[in-house]
């Protein structure tokens, strides 16, 4: 990756230097102060940067080779689920006849895409177990806080009001944060010794004010929740509802399905299961899948099948809209491709692997950094560095920084907060054994590292485009802009 | 068939036995039984990329309303502008698509760097100091701003503009449901808000449009006193390509801007993925959701930039976090630094001028055809809606076979009766033009409407 670092854009800029070219409209010309009154416009010209299309092309080139991505190397980070993404699936999403489509034409003139969001809807709904699903939500988040505003209306419209959602001590951060502006209160369940919600604990908690319960199985550990049906049948005996977190969803396409478990409301990351790409950190897609009784109360307008074409419906007691159109549309059609490329079978296939990898780097690092939970794990595997740091100093952190230095991105560190000097490996099933094994050997030597020069180790990564950043710095003078003062 | 793994069975079976197992299905021995998918998944078999494409070719082959077969006149929050080759290409950069987000600044100054330039334009272009590193959309923008101000000032009335987007006020309403905020809409009258209509006594914030969803440009400094008199957070909803030729939100007094940023480089899409534009003023800083990027320095005191003010956050703060957002849309907003690179100071200038031209002329033809009415003779930017003698959906599925996405039909953004109209909505036609579409293209328009409200 590029060593050299890059002058931002506005420190390239020259002024009087240009890259744009547009149409000629043959537009007759007026000036704007007889279009739009004085005080609408404005003295100060916006300055953005002036720039030529070349300095363009070389300044963002240069960044992209300060960064790393799944296309150049493994991205074993837990929960993130980094798995390759297919080009094809960008290519079907980079036709115009679908990405030229603005999306408040009539459903007369969009019936191919109104065909695509039903028949990914199907599939959905046969992959989770469920009946219904909404395919508005932009993200993971937006589909938690989107069945928790559907929890809600479901229980109002019994005129039953609870207060409180159920969260175990592993979930993901998302899980407290949604809850809170669904309007619940949280109460947090415990894990038990075996990494896995404490039924016990759980049953104390439960009682006739709670909503519901959001569960991510597998859970954040990268173990099943063996006790499903028992939790279930526990929540639901009080009228709450499960919640299915489908963080790792990937780990059981075809092997089991959140409905048959008992949940009555699943989210669905896109970019995770249906390898959509992550884009840096977005964009995403969080469609939620619900139960046969929540099925009215889903987000409307959504495309449906009406007597031989597609239209908009809008359920009957829609909790409304939840995304300024239809949802992330490109990244829907991406994960339909996806689907269809690999069908019921081929799902399956992932799934299984995905598990098998994530077991054969477990069992392969078992005497180098030991699983917090040693015995067979879904996608992912949760390993601890808590020996290496009481024999040498060398926390997960460092850990994680060296294997920067190795050409491999760092796993999730820190995460699940039950587990301490947590380094959680989520292989994903796109790696090929040679990878695993090269990724089980760079950390073979920074385990000897850390016994030979922990020192050195608490200062990695030094061959990556810059070393430890100084984060205080950046929290103390806030500078997000290149105009904030020095 | 195809898939992306890379075993071979051999491989396959000497991993199993590493792990001491035969077989895959050992790996899920743990699983109850009792809830195992039985038969595998009721779903067509897997089939080659080829094969999926033809799908898909058959999908596309029943849009019409696309770039290529209608000229696009629609509007509304999602804009045909131009994204030239070079744009695609560095947005396209498989550096920037397949990346995750930037946890790890050791290796992802790429990312980190693009943001924080983007970042710098969004805080110019709206006139505030603290950008963040962008929400989904606009419409979800407007609800973390009326969080912002929940958590300001504690109160929970939100008094917002008819003006502003029925999808924009939609979104608020439903996510209102959970953190039961009041929301007050202030009616337009003739086109412009009438703020006096509303009791804005105890509002957190007060939300305008500039331009309104109607595209008139209203003065918006009744609105700020408004917001200033209740010592409420002012919030404006600007189109970010306004800001090349109007004033920004910042110079109105906002507290916090936000904004649709889908023109910055993101082709229509559908409606997604799209750019949630977000900043607020230096006061706000601590309750801004989801992520910022900050400059600092590398262990060497080489500049570096890192993700800052973790603190916030729902991974770190949980229950009591400013927002849930964890995924944002950063290759949106990526996109963004780079297309308003290539459009550069003159460039956005050009584009925003260009939108106001076009639309002014299409106005004033249109009006030379009998039967279609102004609703308004409030002035408007780049867009404007019109009153035309039959049903606003028939006259774009009419202008449609001729070859023209004649706007959107008001009532379909509102769902009917709306205050942001005084009467019925169904004849009223919403109309955009941006810097693609040339006279002869506008001329066409006029020639069919004149075709279709006659006919």
């Amino acid at each position: 990756m590029g060593r050299e670092s890059e002058p931002t854009l506005f420190e390239l800029s020259v002024a009087g230097r240009s890259a744009f070219q547009l149409r000629t409209t043959g537009v007759p010309t007026r000036s704007l102060e007889e279009l739009i009154p004085a005080q609408h416009l404005s003295d100060d010209v916006v300055d953005v940067a002036e720039v030529s299309e070349r300095d363009l092309v070389a300044h963002f080139t240069r960044l992209s080779h300060r960064q790393f991505s799944v296309d150049l190397g493994m991205y074993p980070l837990g929960s993130c689920t980094m798995k390759y993404n297919p080009k094809f699936c960008d290519a079907v999403a980079g036709d115009p006849a679908l990405n030229g489509v603005h999306p408040g034409a009539p459903a007369a003139l969009i019936q191919g895409w109104l065909e695509i969001l039903v028949t990914l809807e199907e599939r959905l709904c046969e992959i989770t177990g469920m009946s219904a699903v909404t395919l508005q939500p932009s993200a993971g988040a937006a589909g938690e806080l989107t069945g928790l505003l559907m929890m809600r209306a479901y229980h109002e419209s019994r005129g039953d009001v609870r207060r409180r959602v159920l969260i175990p001590d592993s979930a993901h951060g998302t899980n407290p944060a949604s809850v809170t502006l669904g309007g619940y209160d949280v109460t947090t369940v415990p894990s038990n010794e075996r990494g896995l919600v404490d039924l016990a604990a759980l049953k104390a908690a439960l009682g006739p004010d709670v909503a519901g319960i959001m569960l991510t199985n597998p859970n954040t550990v990268g173990l099943f929740e063996e006790q499903i049906t028992e939790i279930a049948a526990a929540v639901h005996d009080v009228g709450g509802l499960l919640y299915y977190d489908g963080a790792n969803l990937n780990a059981i396409v075809g092997v089991v399905r959140p409905g048959d478990m008992g949940f009555d409301i699943v989210h669905m990351n896109l970019h995770k299961t249906f390898a959509t790409p992550h884009g840096g950190g977005g964009p995403g897609a969080g469609p939620v899948a619900v139960a046969a009784h929540l099925a009215a109360f889903l987000p409307g307008p959504k495309a449906a099948r009406v007597e031989g074409h597609f239209d908009w419906v809008t359920p009957e007691h829609s909790i409304g809209r939840v995304h300024g159109w239809h949802g992330n549309a490109m990244v829907l059609a991406r994960a339909l491709a996806y689907i269809e490329v690999h069908g019921g079978d081929g799902l399956t296939r992932v799934a299984q692997h995905a598990v098998l990898n994530a077991n054969w780097l477990r069992h392969r690092l078992r005497d180098l950094l030991p699983a917090a939970y040693d015995r067979v794990n879904m996608h992912e595997c949760t390993l601890s560095a808590v020996a290496l740091k009481q024999a040498y100093g060398v926390r997960g952190l460092d850990v994680a920084k060296g294997l920067l230095e190795e050409g491999f991105h760092a796993p999730t560190v820190y995460f699940p907060l039950i587990v301490d000097e947590a380094l959680m490996f989520e292989p994903t099933e796109t790696e090929s054994l040679q990878t695993l094994e090269a990724l089980a050997e760079a950390i073979e030597r920074i385990v000897e590292r850390a016994k030979t020069d922990p020192e050195a180790l608490r200062h990695a990564p030094k061959t990556t485009p810059v070393s430890r950043v100084d984060e205080a710095l950046a929290a103390r003078r806030l500078r997000p802009t290149a105009d904030a003062s020095a | 068939m195809a898939d992306y793994l890379p075993h071979t069975p051999e491989e396959v079976a000497e991993m199993l036995a590493f792990l001491g197992m035969s077989t895959l299905e050992d790996l899920f021995a743990h699983i109850p039984s009792a809830v195992r998918l039985a038969g595998g998944l009721d779903m067509p078999a897997g089939r080659s990329e080829p094969d999926v494409a033809a799908q898909f070719a058959a999908y596309a082959s029943a849009n019409v309303a696309t770039s290529q077969k209608l000229l696009c006149f629609a509007g509304g929050g999602a804009y045909d502008h131009e994204v030239p080759a070079v744009v695609k290409a560095l947005a396209g950069r498989s550096e920037f698509v397949t990346a995750y987000t930037p946890y790890q600044p050791e290796v992802a100054q790429g990312v980190l760097q693009a943001i924080y330039e983007y970042q710098t334009l969004v805080a110019r272009l709206s006139g505030l100091a603290i950008p963040n590193a962008s929400l989904y959309d606009a419409a979800t923008g407007l609800v973390e701003a009326l969080n912002m101000a929940h958590g300001a000032n504690g109160r929970s009335k939100m008094v917002i503009s008819a003006g502003v987007h029925p999808h924009w006020r939609a979104v608020a309403a439903t996510f209102a449901r959970g953190t039961g905020h009041e929301i007050v809409i202030a009616p337009l009258r003739d086109g412009l808000t009438d703020w006096s209509g509303v009791d804005a006594s105890g509002a957190a914030a007060i939300v305008a449009a500039y331009p309104n969803y109607l595209g008139i440009v209203e003065d918006l400094s009744a609105a700020k006193a408004l917001a200033v008199a209740h010592d409420a957070l002012f919030v404006v909803g600007a189109d970010p390509v306004a800001a090349g030729v109007l004033r920004t939100a910042g110079q109105w007094g906002a507290d916090v801007f936000v904004g649709e940023g889908q023109p910055f480089g993101t082709a229509l899409s559908f409606g997604g993925p799209y750019l949630g534009l977000f900043a607020c003023s230096q006061d706000q800083v601590r309750r801004l959701p989801g992520r910022i990027v900050g400059e600092t320095v590398d262990a060497e005191g080489r500049r570096a930039f890192v993700t800052t003010l973790r603190a916030r956050e729902q991974d770190i703060r949980r229950e009591k976090a400013t927002s849930n957002v964890c995924t944002n849309q950063t290759l949106m907003a990526v996109t963004a630094a780079i297309q308003l690179g290539w459009l550069g100071t003159s460039g956005l200038r050009e584009v925003a001028t260009r939108c106001a031209l076009g639309a002014h002329y299409l106005y004033d033809e249109l009006l030379g055809v009998s039967g279609v009415r102004a609703l308004s003779a409030e002035p408007f930017f780049r867009e404007f809606a019109v009153q035309v003698p039959v049903d606003a959906s028939e006259v774009i599925l009419a202008m449609a076979e001729e070859g023209v996405l004649a706007g959107l039909a008001v009532s379909e953004l509102t769902g009917g009766a709306d205050p942001s109209l005084e009467g019925d909505p169904s004849r009223v036609l919403l109309v955009s033009v941006t810097e693609r579409r040339t006279r002869e293209e506008i001329d066409h328009y006029v020639n069919v409407m004149r075709k279709v409200v006659h006919s």
